[in-house]
């Protein structure tokens, strides 16, 4: 499994890099390469010019703003993971990055890839719509801030324009007291997801909200919190009762591989579990 | 500036400390490079597209697939492979863990193994069985069952910890 032939740049600055993209109708950016290279191996991508990003000083590593945390693109999963600004304004992030693919993998990958590719099944993905991230986006045009909600169209498909590239991920930081879960259901430890969930508790008392995500359920994840019934922390039975609704009435998208009964079966264990673990924590 | 798709360009890998320039196309990949240019032929090649975890070397000290990166991106970077490990004449701790725990058999997995769990026994000095067993379950090894590779993992770790105190 060789790739086909492509040109190859590496730019030493992000203008440098963005005029090559213009420049060009069929370029790829590179960053870890973990999801593009054996796409380009297996032939399914044939880029006829790599952009490759990793030499560019400043795109990578998190800073936090007062109120959002500001996310660079070439940050690695396992560094996202290990961040104690992630990890104090964010926990569900850096647990999340903490589970994508496997150890090595983790140490290449990015953020910026991970959203950019928009695998259904993908943490990143999944977790940037539960948390309102916006990501930021830049070309030799200009540059826009565009609302994980209006970033992922479907499978392998975001609304980025051709020449535009994510910079950065601006990601809310969650108030104390808030409550979270995820959970990703597959058979092999590091596979992508077949199933996966993500949920927050935000407030007390009447004045409680909850959230929830689904991944690899249709062609790119999606937020539930319509479909659950009014938060009722009295009622033990609450995650339950919510999971059975949304396993009921969620679209599933035919699987060859998965019958749809057994995914609306995994759903429900899964989004009970993810919402159990969200009270809990709250 | 563009390295043209069919160009063989000159390039300098750091293997294990030796500087390697070598002359190839931006399509090779970093493990085909390593054996057939650099002579380092201990990295194996298994899926070719990251799956198997046989080709895993070190990239400026972190794991990574060589399967997975091009050689043209590490112009100047610092790459260690199994070599690295016993060039003294002497076992690595892991390596001597996983011959005396019968941790392999026909070899093919081990040295992604070793490059892999290696670096992860740095992250997690103290490591649990369950731990280990998440963190091999990016390398495939068709042989063992993988027992044995957990017991030289969690083997190697009290020995590490040994040479620390």
């Amino acid at each position: 499994m060789k790739p086909a032939r492509f040109a190859y740049a590496s730019p030493a600055t992000l203008p440098e890099a963005l005029s090559l993209l213009a420049g060009h109708e069929d370029a790829r950016i590179i960053a870890g390469g973990q999801s593009l290279v054996p796409m380009m191996n297996m032939r399914i991508a044939q880029p006829e010019l790599l952009v490759d990003i990793n030499r560019i000083e400043g795109l990578s590593g998190v800073r936090f703003d007062g109120d959002h945390l500001v996310i660079g693109t070439l940050t690695r999963h396992a560094d996202l993971a290990a961040n104690g600004l992630v990890r104090e304004h964010a926990p569900i992030l850096a647990h999340a990055a903490s589970t994508i693919g496997h150890y090595a993998i983790r140490q290449r990958g990015t953020i910026g890839g991970s959203l950019s590719h928009a695998d259904p099944a993908a943490q990143l993905p999944l977790i940037g719509m539960l948390l309102d991230a916006e990501i930021e986006v830049k070309s030799t045009g200009g540059e826009r801030t565009i609302p994980a909600v209006e970033f992922f169209e479907a499978l392998f498909t975001t609304t980025l324009e051709p020449g535009e590239m994510v910079v950065s991920i601006r990601v809310p930081v969650l108030p104390n007291g808030h409550g979270w879960g995820f959970n990703l259901f597959n058979r092999r430890s590091g596979d992508f997801a077949e199933v996966n969930a993500a949920a927050l508790v935000l407030g007390q008392g009447a004045e409680t909200s909850v959230r929830l995500a689904l991944g690899a359920v249709v062609s790119a994840p999606v937020r539930v919190d319509d479909m659950l019934p009014p938060f009722n922390e009295a009622n033990s039975a609450w995650a339950a009762e919510a999971a059975k609704v949304v396993a009921a009435e969620t679209p599933v998208e035919p699987n060859a591989r998965i019958p749809e009964d057994y995914r609306r079966e995994i759903l429900q264990a899964l989004v009970e579990s993810t919402l159990f673990d969200a009270m809990r924590r709250s | 500036m563009i390295v043209d798709a069919s160009k063989k360009t000159p390039l300098t890998l750091v293997v294990n400390g030796q500087a390697h320039t070598v002359k190839v196309e931006p399509r090779r990949l970093l493990s085909d490079v390593l054996r057939d240019n650099c002579g380092q032929t201990g990295t194996h090649v298994g899926c070719e597209h990251g799956v198997c975890g046989a080709c895993t070397v070190l990239l400026d000290g972190r794991p990574a697939r060589s399967c997975l990166t091009y050689a043209v991106q590490m112009d100047g970077a610092s790459i260690e492979t199994i070599e690295s490990k016993s060039a003294a004449g002497k076992l690595s701790a892991l390596q001597q863990a996983l011959h005396e725990k019968h941790g392999l058999q026909c070899g093919f997995c081990t040295p992604g193994i070793v490059m892999t769990m290696e670096a992860w026994l740095k992250d997690n000095p103290e490591p649990t069985e369950e731990g280990v067993r998440e963190a091999l379950s990016g390398n495939i090894c068709r042989c063992t069952g993988y027992q044995n590779i957990v017991d030289a993992v969690l083997s190697a770790a009290k020995e590490l910890k040994g040479d620390r105190a």
